[in-house]
C-alpha cells in the first residue's frame, strides 16, 4: 500500500511535469511573435512586407554612419553578420548610438529596400567595461562583425 | 525532514540566525555599495548610469530566488504537510515583491538614458512584469491563509501553495527570455564558468549580490516569526473568546 504522501507527491510531480510541456508548447507557438524585433537576417528571410511596422535590431556597421545634408537625417548600415540592411532615421539619436553598438529600429521598410526608422532605441550588450582599459575600438571591431550580441531569435 | 517541526526548536535557531544574517548582510552591502559607488570606474559606453547595476542584479535575482523558495516550501508544505514550510512561503512573498519591484524600478531608470526609453514590452520586461503580478495575487491568497492558520484551517493555505508551484514557471521564462527571443534586454552577462562583466565591475557586485541575500535570509526569518507570532497571538485570542 501506498503512504499517502507518496501519492500526493506523485500528483505534485505529475502536475508539475504537464505544467513544464504545456508551457513548452505555448513558448514555442510563440517563438516568433515573442520576438521585439527582427534581425536583418530575418528580414531579408522572410519577405516582410514594405510599409508593415517593424523592428529591427542589429550592429550598427562601423563607417556607416552618414548624416544627410540638412543635418537632421542620419543613414547607417544594420548588420547582424549575415545580412545588412540600410536604414534611414530623421531626429535626434540617443546617446548609446555610435558605430559597432547594438540598435533596435521602430519603422518601416520602403519600396527600395530601406529601413525608413520613426525610432531608435540603443540596445547595451552584455559587456561591461570600464573606460581605462581602452578596449572599445577592439570590442567594436568584434561587436559588428560577430552575432555574440544579437544571439536569440533562432 | 520534521526535526525542526516543532516552532519552539526553529525559534530558538532562527534568533541567533536572524542576527548573523542581518548584521553579515548589511557588512557586505555596505562594501559592495560602496566600493561600487565610489570607487568602481564608470562604464565605456553607459558611463556613470553602470552604477544602478549594484542594485538592479541583486534585486532581479531575489524576486526570482524568491518565488523559488515559495515553490519548494509549497512542496513540501503538500507532501509533507511540514507545519512550518507554509509560514516559510508566506513570509518569502514580501521580500519577493519589494525586491522585485526595485528590480523594475531601477532597470526603468536605467533603460531611459541608455535605451532612450523608461519601458519596453520585450520578453525580459514583460516577463518580469508577470512575476510582479503573480506575486501581487499570491500575497492576497497568502494573507487569506494566514488568517485561516489561526482557525486552524488549511484550505487557503493549499491554494496559496498551489498557485506558488504553478507560478515558479515563469522563472525559467524570465532567465531564458533574452535568449529564445530577441529582446532589447542585452543577454546573460555572468554564465557558467565566464562573466563578460569586467573584473573591477564583479567584485563589488559579488559583494553586494552575497549581502542582499543574506538580508533577504534574515528578513523572511524575521517574517517567519512574525506570522508565527500572528498564529499563536490570534488562537490564543480565539480560545478566549470561545471559553
Amino acid at each position: 500500500m501506498m503512504k499517502a504522501k507518496h501519492q500526493r507527491l506523485i500528483l505534485i510531480m505529475g502536475a508539475v511535469i504537464i505544467l513544464v510541456a504545456a508551457s513548452l508548447l505555448a513558448i514555442y507557438a510563440l517563438r516568433n511573435q515573442a520576438s521585439y524585433f527582427y534581425t536583418p537576417s530575418e528580414l531579408t528571410e522572410k519577405n516582410v512586407e514594405v510599409d508593415r511596422a517593424i523592428r529591427l535590431g542589429g550592429m550598427v556597421q562601423l563607417d556607416s554612419i552618414k548624416t544627410a545634408n540638412d543635418g537632421i537625417t542620419v543613414n547607417f548600415l544594420v548588420g547582424d553578420g549575415e545580412a545588412i540592411v540600410p536604414v534611414s532615421y530623421r531626429g535626434i539619436t540617443p546617446d548609446l548610438f555610435v558605430e559597432g553598438s547594438g540598435v533596435v529600429a521602430e519603422g518601416r521598410l520602403n519600396a527600395d529596400g530601406v529601413f525608413v526608422a520613426d525610432n531608435l532605441l540603443a540596445k547595451h550588450d552584455e559587456n561591461y567595461m570600464p573606460r581605462e582599459l581602452d578596449g572599445i575600438d577592439k570590442t567594436a571591431i568584434e561587436n559588428s562583425t560577430s552575432k555574440s550580441s544579437m544571439r536569440g531569435g533562432q | 525532514m520534521h526535526g525542526f517541526a516543532n516552532p519552539n526548536r526553529f525559534l530558538s535557531l532562527a534568533r541567533p540566525l536572524t542576527l548573523i544574517f542581518l548584521v553579515s548582510g548589511l557588512a557586505l552591502i555596505s562594501c559592495g555599495l560602496v566600493w561600487g559607488f565610489f570607487f568602481a570606474p564608470a562604464d565605456r559606453l553607459m558611463g556613470e548610469t553602470v552604477r544602478i547595476l549594484y542594485i538592479h542584479v541583486p534585486a532581479a535575482w531575489l524576486g526570482m530566488a524568491g518565488w523559488t523558495s515559495i515553490a519548494i516550501a509549497s512542496v513540501v508544505e503538500l507532501v509533507w504537510k511540514h507545519p512550518l514550510a507554509g509560514v516559510a512561503a508566506r513570509a518569502s512573498a514580501v521580500p519577493g515583491v519589494f525586491f522585485t519591484a526595485i528590480c523594475l524600478a531601477t532597470g526603468s531608470i536605467w533603460a531611459k538614458p541608455t535605451w532612450g526609453t523608461w519601458w519596453v514590452w520585450d520578453g525580459r520586461l514583460t516577463s518580469m512584469f508577470v512575476l510582479l503580478l503573480l506575486y501581487l495575487g499570491y500575497l492576497a491568497l497568502a494573507k487569506e491563509a494566514q488568517s485561516q492558520a489561526a482557525a486552524g484551517r488549511t484550505g487557503a493555505a493549499r491554494i496559496a501553495s498551489i498557485f506558488g508551484i504553478v507560478g515558479v514557471i515563469n522563472i525559467p521564462i524570465i532567465n531564458r527570455s533574452v535568449e529564445w527571443w530577441n529582446s532589447l534586454h542585452q543577454p546573460a552577462s555572468i554564465t557558467a564558468g565566464k562573466s563578460s562583466i569586467d573584473g573591477v565591475f564583479l567584485w563589488p557586485l559579488s559583494l553586494a549580490v552575497i549581502g542582499f541575500t543574506l538580508l533577504f535570509a534574515a528578513i523572511i526569518l524575521m517574517r517567519m516569526r512574525q506570522l508565527l507570532a500572528d498564529i499563536r497571538t490570534e488562537a490564543k485570542l480565539r480560545r478566549r473568546a470561545a471559553v
